[in-house]
């Protein structure tokens, strides 16, 4: 908008500051609307000028473009769930003694609750040691090794454990040709991923490596995959933001699959595995996980780009991942989740935040596509379809772009907030939203509620910090 | 002794978010312990049963039934909370209003409204600088109405936004219009051919009233800031909408309202002026005739300027035009001054109508101590002329044209001063202005004692204007002040009382 369309076609105003300016207006029959300004949300000078150095000038074209390429890539992946199979198979290096778990990098000593006890159920399912408390003094005796699934192409929900003898499901990015795992999700109640461990936890975890994976691996090979690029299209528009809702998301893959694995297998075992997809509304949750890290791995390490490659949580520290940064990682402590709690239950039975399910956050569903599941609003708020939509118009401030494949009706067919920008989230204060699952504090309970969380500042005001001194340096 | 009510409702479904909300919701009624609302399926019914608030009712819900376990202090707030919620699952009680959302970010407010083409940013000056980078980011013009704004960072957007075709109005702008639409402080006066560049807030709303009242009107009156003149910025706004105004066909005249630029950059004002095509009226305040080129109208007083430009207009070229100034020296000579009072004390709440005022009285011979002036306020000094909303007088609180208070004491204390003759005074009204200034000075004034300084006031302002001006004026002439058609007259008219008669 030029100055001489400004001064022909007369003033329309967008003010920030005094609202009685833009009211005014307003009263006299002039387009005006106001900013909901406030200042920066932190005063930490080194970081407010970091975002401005990012912002400006000939960084800033050097940051946009390397950020346009990032969006790039995420828009034209094409995920596709190939397979299941073990662990073991799938990553490299992952044998005994060694377990992978959610979030950024921690030591045994600095876990949570529900982190350690899952952890001593997986010791105990793979034999490594007799009984949980074994497995308890094992896993503190300094003999495990513990890695994040990040660093090995894998997401797992809440603590998110991996041991080389579970089945994992496979995504493939067509376009980039790389993988990304995920586990099986294994229902609701007692379950590993809210730190279980008894024998009910263990028995489902070896039924899904001896019957439920395979079963899987042969429908998928025999369907040739399926595209999940469309079912995600699909699933927005029937209610579904892919974290806390994945109702519809999971009964398109279920008649993907049903026919298929009807074939395939005996009877007795085609419904019992059916019955256990069908018996599960979040079944999807852990397929839209790797298909997010399928995504989002080919991002990394692109020179300048200020766009979050992961955000996850080990129940302790919150750590993100910046493109331009590569695979360092920032962290902060976790926040609380506000939500809804389970009869019985109330926040201070509430675990801190948790899980790598925010990668999907990251690729722009979860709390970013809240206006499309209007059903999942009212975890927080009023819950009314209008605050929904608030949430995702907010979450759209601190991204790059819209994703023009994945649009919400009730938007208008707007596409969801995509490429998490660390620039725009310091600048605005405005910190991703994440839709979780609450876990008990104590292991082996399970999942007490659901609401929402937000990402720490922090994280983003280091990686602002960290993106700024490259390239200065560079 | 708590007491622990089930009710089945049968065939009743809710999604369980929608439950859930329910449940917190009665849970934080008063003397509830517990409440859950969830239907019976199997797995449900177990996890109520696990968390002891399931009882022999409840046990017989099947998956399609609803249960209402509630566990409270005594019988009656079991009975309150599941009217409550009876209420509530009727369906139409939670319907509550849409909440608009407002976006953070102007980033998040462009994307809902793309077509904006100014961005009006009065946010505290530090952060001024960033908005408007980011609005000159997406395409937006900007006007900042926030001072403290860095020189440097001033100069770094006029130069950016000239790169790029758009138009910084300020920092430090408090007035504008943009095709007859009146910006932040500014009057409601009619829209006109008269297009207006203006270093100043309140000159060029006075400027406007008094075209308004004579007949004209205004198309566009770009504020360019203070310091845009200076040499240290180069009237790099002033120059674009010199263009700006000189490209506009429906524009017949351009009026330029500053103090005296920095002497290279009046060099390529005036320049662009004289060549710009249209008639041209300066009113550059301590600037003479002779230092303005030929071509260009020179004026010392706003009333000059807008009476000069009315004149000048196609449709005002009427000769039955009667001169409206009133006489006066006449009107001086029927005042009288309390006795042995000499003193002169103006107290102004617009800056550039105290330095038109300094100027006028200095003219005449009255050479008055101000603390808009290099030298700043003498309070011994006979003369005084003090513009409140410099910022000695503003920190920590609004500026005397949102808030007149503070002149408030200042005034009683003038009024009661036996050394006071004539107390001058402005009123500024408009969009932005106090809804009612004449009634703070009036409370003053009702105080004073007999034998009292004569008051004279200008009110900046139109009978189109919030405050309405005819209002404004009958209050203050109620209350004995001698109230003027500008500040100009105002000020002519102390000098001729204070003139040794």
């Amino acid at each position: 908008m030029s100055a001489s369309d400004l001064l022909s076609r007369g003033p329309e105003v967008i003010g920030i500051g005094l609202q009685r300016f833009v009211d005014d207006l307003q009263s006299q029959g002039i387009t005006a609307s106001s900013v909901d300004w406030r200042p920066p949300a932190t005063r930490d000078p080194a970081v407010l000028q970091a975002a401005a150095t990012l912002s400006s000038g000939a960084i800033a074209e050097l940051v946009n473009k390397a950020n346009e390429e990032a969006l790039s890539r995420m828009l034209s992946a094409d995920p596709v769930l190939v397979n299941v199979n073990l662990a073991a198979e799938l990553i490299e290096g992952l044998g005994e003694h060694k377990i992978l778990h959610a979030g950024p990098p921690i030591e045994w000593t600095d876990m949570c609750g529900p982190m350690q006890g899952a952890i001593c159920g997986a010791i105990v399912l793979e034999g490594w040691a007799k009984n949980l408390d074994d497995a308890r003094a094992l896993a503190g005796s300094g003999k495990i090794t513990f890695e994040p699934n990040h660093h090995h192409s894998a997401v797992g929900p809440m603590t998110g454990i991996v041991t080389q003898s579970m089945p994992l499901m496979v995504v493939e990015n067509k376009t980039f040709g790389n993988l990304a795992y995920c586990a099986i999700n294994e229902g609701l109640g007692k379950v590993m991923r809210f730190g279980g461990n008894d024998d009910s936890v263990l028995d489902r975890l070896r039924w899904l490596e001896s019957t439920m994976g395979p079963l899987l691996a042969d429908s998928l090979l025999a369907v040739d995959g399926i595209g999940l690029k469309n079912i995600i299209a699909r699933g927005l528009s029937m209610g579904d933001e892919m974290h806390q809702r994945n109702v519809a998301c999971t009964s398109l893959v279920l008649r993907e699959l049903a026919a298929t694995m009807a074939r395939v297998s005996e009877p007795d075992a085609a419904s019992e595995a059916l019955e256990f997809i069908a018996g599960n509304d979040q079944f999807f949750l852990n397929i839209a996980m790797a298909m997010g890290k399928a995504i989002m791995d080919p991002v990394r390490d692109i020179g300048g780009s200020s766009i979050v490659t992961a955000m996850a949580r080990n129940g302790t520290e919150f750590g993100i991942r910046v493109s331009g940064c590569g695979d360092q990682w920032f962290t902060a402590p976790v926040e609380m989740p506000r939500g809804l709690y389970f009869p019985g239950y109330s926040e201070k039975d509430a675990n801190p935040d948790m899980g790598d399910s925010t990668i999907v956050e990251t690729i722009g569903l979860g709390g970013f596509a809240m206006a499309a599941a209007p059903a999942v609003a009212g975890f927080v708020g009023a819950g009314n379809a209008s605050d929904a939509a608030a949430y995702t118009s907010r979450m759209a401030e601190i991204t790059h772009t819209r994703n023009p494949e994945w649009t919400i009706p009730a938007l208008d067919f707007a596409g969801v907030p995509s490429g998490i920008d660390v620039r725009k989230v310091v600048s605005s204060g405005i910190p991703p939203t994440i839709n979780t699952g609450i876990a008990h504090r104590e292991p082996g309970i399970g999942q007490v509620g659901a609401g929402v969380v937000n990402a720490p500042m922090a994280c983003f005001e280091q990686a602002c910090l960290a993106l700024s001194e490259r390239l200065a340096a560079s | 002794m708590s007491v622990l009510l089930n009710e089945v409702r049968k065939g009743f479904y809710l999604d369980s978010v929608a439950l859930m909300r329910l449940s917190a919701e009665l849970s934080a009624l008063s003397g509830i312990e517990e409440a859950v609302l969830m239907i019976g399926t199997p797995s449900n019914l177990q996890i109520m049963r696990d968390a002891d608030i399931l009882d022999s009712a409840g046990e017989e819900a099947g998956p399609n039934d609803l249960v209402i376990a509630i566990r409270a202090d005594r019988k009656a707030s079991t009975n309150r909370a599941l009217a409550h919620a009876e209420k509530a699952m009727k369906g139409n009680s939670a319907a509550g209003k849409a909440t608009e959302h407002r976006a953070r970010t102007l980033r998040g407010s462009h994307a809902s409204n793309p077509d904006a083409n100014l961005t009006l940013i009065s946010t505290p000056g530090e952060y001024a600088g960033i908005e408007a980078n980011s609005a000159l980011d997406l395409g937006l013009n900007v006007m900042i109405f926030s001072d403290n704004v860095p020189l440097e960072r001033e100069l770094e957007l006029k130069q950016r936004a000239r790169d790029l075709d758009l138009l910084v109005m300020g920092p430090d702008c408090g007035t504008a219009y943009i095709n007859g639409v009146p910006l932040a402080f500014a009057n409601a006066v009619n829209k006109g051919s008269t297009g207006v560049i203006a270093a100043s807030g309140t000159g060029l709303q006075e400027f406007s009233v008094l075209l308004h009242r004579a007949g004209g009107g205004i198309k566009h009156g770009i504020g360019v800031g203070g310091r845009d003149l200076s040499d240290s910025i180069g009237g790099i706004s002033t120059l674009s909408a010199i263009d700006l105004l000189a490209n506009d066909d429906e524009v017949e005249q351009i009026v330029l309202i500053s103090k005296p630029p920095g002497e290279a950059t009046a060099k390529a004002i005036f320049d662009k002026l004289a060549a710009c095509g249209k008639p041209v009226i300066a009113c550059v305040f301590g600037l003479s005739a002779s230092q303005i080129p030929d071509g260009i109208s020179c004026t010392q007083t706003l009333r000059e300027a807008a009476e000069l430009t009315h004149r000048q207009s196609a449709n005002a070229a009427d000769p039955t035009e009667t001169n409206t100034t009133p006489d006066l020296h006449n009107l001086a000579s029927e005042l009288t001054i309390p006795t042995g009072a000499q003193s002169l004390v103006g107290l102004y709440t617009g800056g550039t109508l105290c330095t038109e005022a300094l100027l006028i009285l200095g003219r005449a011979g009255l050479s008055c101590s101000s603390n808009t002036s290099k030298e700043g306020l003498d309070s011994t000094a006979q003369y005084q002329l003090i513009d409140l909303g410099a910022d000695e007088y503003t920190v920590g609180r609004p500026h005397p044209m949102i808030e007149p208070a503070v002149r408030t004491p200042l005034l009683q204390q003038a009024v009661n001063d036996k050394n006071v003759a004539v107390i001058l005074l402005d009123l500024v009204l408009g969009f932005g202005a106090h809804e009612d200034p004449a009634a703070e000075v009036v409370s003053a004034l009702t105080a004073a004692e007999a034998n009292k300084p004569l008051v004279v006031a200008s009110v900046c302002g139109t009978d189109k204007d919030p405050q309405d001006y005819q209002r404004q004026r009958a209050a203050l002439e109620a209350a004995g002040v001698i109230v003027c058609n500008s500040n100009s007259e105002a000020a002519e008219l102390c000098a001729l009382i204070l003139e040794p008669r």
